[in-house]
């Protein structure tokens, strides 16, 4: 079910009328009927793979917790009669007891993500290499990806982690946890949020507060807007492009890059305003995913700013772990006293680097272009790192370079580098990308630009009006936001404006949207990760 | 802020959403004023009819274009109506049938045969217009999900601007003009044409596969059938003298023994001695070269209709009726003007709707 569907806003409508009548201590029941319901849409068959993430999650988490408790009990019992070394032999023991339950969460979830999304991956690049020599592949399985797979038991696992950590105690009730695992909003495409930060809301009940209906009405409506207004419009004319690389190359390759810059972040941002906005409306919390993404200076800055419950996820649980294991320690040790200190310590930056990024990739898809695409960022980000003393010499230097204007070039660079990066994920070939890439600089077709081909790209006079009206509206509404939000702005300039606000909004994306006959109703680009 | 404005913003906010929905619905809606594309407006037209006729026809083009209500009247007093619309579908003639009992009962239904050949679904914008037109009731609900296919959704049917609302883009001067209703375009359902096209190098049907008739088609037909018993109406079963679409020996084979084996009349007006008796003559009779009658040739078909229907089913003749004279009366004078309006047009343009040779293009 997607989130533009007659049925889910319908539905969405319902649920919230009944939230707020109900008594508070049921309301979180109602959030998670309604969660297994919209699951259950998708495919009855998929409730028993998110089952099975929260039942095994909810067991494992509950002995870890069991095991943390006892210890700590039997610490105090033993405070004084048990040596230092006793003690310590005890508490080594029973952290092993939870690390070792913690392994078995994560291989289990992680294995079940692996075999249903990575299975036929992996199978047919073992055929390829068994080809090599002249054997006979194995049957390339297939599975239908549950929906929002990769995002709950992402989720879930850092739960299972944070309380392993004991972060917090782990959650007693199985259908509260079954909650915090499938959230309806948050499964089409995250994000990924932590259950200290999730479960105050979700539990809470909070009733109906108008000021707060009303900024979370504005925020869904905004997200539908983006969504269907900007990316399902330009969606035709990004598929055209990409549909047919030997008619579609040079200067189209860049309007690719440009359009599918647009419809990603109107796609994905728009979602995610939804999700928000539906948690708002709720009186649920939910973590902020973006950041004016399009502000950044460099490419590292931009993954603080996009899809950053994603980026924070590989932080904390991949990106710090793998820095400080063993095996990087020595590493590092050992590259110090081989190569010297300036060496040594940009080892294990490096190592979790590319490991991170290569699971990014991976998240993001099955397929080399996914890996080959986080690579790529690993390398600009590691080069960036290399060069960081250059580049403050360069600004201390050279004070233009402390200018607006500057910040502006440096948002213009990493919006086009991360649009060329893209590139990947739109051909999904990494040679084909690599030739596109390449006409861009030897086949010279700017005539394009005006002959008229732009209006065979699927997209008619009006809707390029829309397309840009709206893109400078995105720009606007971002600046505006740099002061704080933008509702709260208008609002206190006056409720009816506010008011207006949303009614032309609402009236925005039933005129301006690209829905109904002669549109494909799209699905949101991350709900296939 | 105060629960009494909170509930002031919410209605504010609540009431302007749906003024401007409705204005925009409205905008955007087809008005099916341009020539030729007038048909559309065909359904909803009965709604300002006065409900009393002896005779009801439902189907497609070959019933609104091929019957002249107004040669029924004044040759024989009979009122009749004819719930017409492109390419109607068996199901939607049902329901059409159905809902017109909810105002009135006629003594006869006329039905079309021609859409017994379709089994599914078809086109939506013929399902459009041969639902949009009627008004909300269970009727109107079954033939929407009878009619509705793949793409379409329910919701577009009850709230137009979902289907429609790409078309801000192409909001004319028409849409402002007949913003609160059309004017009328028929003349009790009947669709005047008033040009000539002989009919000539008739295609003759391919061989099918398959001439059976789809079961949901049988099961309307029963249920049409059946609907007409219920309420003391004889359904007359009729194919319209269309050259094309091709109506197959097979399939006239299959609505004859239907019609014997529940006592029904089944007329074929494609048969050569029927069709010699109502004087069609297809040279000067039809205005697109056999596919529909003009008329001239309607008002042949319909004067030898009227004295099947009088002989046969005892209709009086009701001429002396003031309301009904005077609704007649009225539809007589606006058809009369038409066919004057049509054959100026056509000596002073070439073609009935007077359009211009860029408007033609």
């Amino acid at each position: 079910m997607l989130f533009t569907d007659s049925a889910f806003i319908i539905g969405l409508v319902l649920l919230c009328i009944v939230y707020f009548v109900i008594p508070k201590r049921f309301r979180w029941m109602l959030l998670l009927a309604a969660s297994l319901a919209f699951y259950a849409y998708t495919g009855i068959g998929n409730l028993l793979y998110i089952g099975t993430t929260a039942l095994s999650t909810y067991i494992i988490t509950l002995l870890s917790d069991g095991f943390a408790r006892e210890r700590t009990q039997v610490l105090s019992l033993h405070k004084k009669d048990w040596s230092r070394d006793e003690k310590k032999a005890y508490k080594a023991r029973m952290n092993k007891r939870r690390f070792r339950l913690l392994v078995l969460c994560l291989v289990l979830n992680f294995g079940i993500l692996a075999v249903i999304k990575y299975g036929a991956f992996t199978v047919r690049n073992v055929n390829s290499l068994i080809g090599l020599f002249g054997g006979s592949g194995m049957k390339v399985p297939e599975f239908l990806l549950p929906m929002g797979i990769s995002f709950y038991i992402f989720q879930t696992m850092g739960y299972a982690i944070d309380v392993y950590r004991e972060k917090y105690p782990a959650e007693k009730n199985f259908a509260r946890l079954l909650l915090f695992v499938s959230f309806f909003p948050q499964l089409v495409q995250g994000p990924i949020s932590r259950y200290d930060d999730l479960s105050k809301g979700l539990f809470a009940g909070n009733g109906f507060q108008p000021r707060r209906v009303l900024f979370g009405t504005q925020r869904i409506l905004w997200g539908y807007a983006k969504k269907m207004v900007l990316a399902d419009r330009i969606l035709p004319a990004v598929k055209l492009l990409i549909s047919d690389p030997e008619q579609y190359q040079g200067v189209f390759v860049f309007l690719g890059i440009l359009y599918y810059t647009l419809e990603l972040y109107a796609d994905f941002t728009g979602g995610i305003d939804i999700t928000i906005g539906i948690g708002q409306v709720l009186g649920i919390p939910i973590t902020e995913n973006f950041n004016r993404p399009f502000f950044s200076k460099n490419i590292s800055e931009y993954w603080r700013r996009w899809h950053i419950t994603l980026g924070t996820w590989f932080k904390e649980y991949l990106f710090y772990p793998v820095s400080v294991c063993k095996p990087l320690l020595d590493l590092s040790k050992w590259s110090r006293e081989k190569f010297g200190k300036n060496v040594g310590k940009y080892v294990p930056v490096f190592v979790s680097s590319i490991i991170v990024w290569f699971v990014t990739g991976l998240w993001h898809g099955a397929a080399w272009n996914f890996i080959v695409w986080g690579l790529m960022n690993a390398v600009i980000i590691l080069i960036s790192e290399i060069l960081a003393p250059q580049y403050a010499k360069f600004h201390k230097r050279f004070a233009w370079s402390n200018t607006h204007a500057y910040d502006g070039f440096q948002a213009l660079r990493t919006t086009l580098l991360m649009g060329f990066l893209r590139m990947f994920d739109c051909y999904r070939d990494v040679p084909l990308t690599f030739r596109m890439f390449g006409t861009m600089f030897t086949k010279w077709n700017l005539h394009v630009l005006w002959d008229g081909s732009l209006m065979q790209l699927s997209l008619s006079r009006a809707d390029y009006v829309i397309l840009i009206v709206g893109a400078l509206t995105l720009f606007y509404a971002s600046l505006r936001g740099r002061k704080g939000s933008v509702r709260k702005q208008v609002l206190e300039i006056s409720p009816v404006l506010s008011c207006a606000m949303t009614v032309a909004l609402l009236m925005i994306i039933v005129v301006f949207g690209a829905y109904g006959l002669g549109y494909d109703a799209s699905q949101f680009i991350y709900n296939q990760f | 802020m105060t629960k009494r404005n909170v509930i002031l913003y919410g209605l504010g906010m609540a009431v302007s959403a749906a003024v401007l929905l409705a204005v925009f619905q409205r905008l955007v809606q087809p008005k099916y004023m341009t020539p030729p594309s007038l048909d559309g407006n065909l359904i909803g037209d009965y709604y300002n009819s006065g409900y009393d006729h002896d005779v009801l026809f439902i189907g497609d083009c070959e019933c609104y274009e091929n019957f002249s209500p107004v040669t029924l009247w004044q040759d024989y007093g009979i009122p009749c109506y004819i719930r017409g619309s492109a390419q109607q579908l068996i199901w939607q003639s049902y329901y059409l049938l159905e809902d017109a009992l909810r105002y009135e009962k006629p003594k006869v239904a006329v039905f079309n045969v021609l859409s017994m050949k379709y089994g599914e679904p078809q086109k939506e914008e013929y399902n459009r217009m041969s639902i949009e037109g009627m008004r909300w009731s269970m009727s109107k609900v079954n033939n929407i999900k009878a009619s509705m296919t793949e793409e379409e959704s329910f919701l577009s049917y009850v709230f137009p601007v979902l289907r429609y609302h790409s078309g801000w883009s192409s909001i004319s001067a028409e849409d402002f003009r007949y913003f609160f209703g059309v004017k009328p375009n028929f003349f009790a359902g009947y669709y005047l044409r008033a040009d000539v096209k002989p009919a000539a190098n008739v295609p003759k049907g391919t061989p099918l596969t398959d001439y059976t008739f789809s079961e949901t088609c049988w099961d309307y037909l029963n249920r049409m059938r059946t609907l007409c018993e219920e309420n003391d109406i004889r359904l007359v079963l009729i194919k319209a003298p269309s050259l094309y679409p091709y109506w197959y020996p097979e399939w006239n084979d299959q609505i004859t023994d239907y019609a014997a084996a529940y006592d029904l009349p089944y007329i074929n007006f494609l048969d050569e001695e029927v069709l010699a008796e109502t004087g069609i003559d297809y040279n000067t009779d039809t205005y697109d070269a056999g596919l529909h009658l003009n008329v001239y040739g309607a008002e042949k078909l319909s004067h030898w209709f009227g004295g099947y229907l009088r002989d046969n089913y005892a209709l009086p003749d009701r001429s002396n009726e003031p309301l009904l004279a005077n609704e007649y009366a009225n539809i007589a004078a606006r058809y009369m003007s038409e066919i004057e309006w049509q054959k100026n047009n056509l000596t002073e343009y070439g073609n009935v709707f007077g359009l211009t040779a860029q408007e033609t293009q």
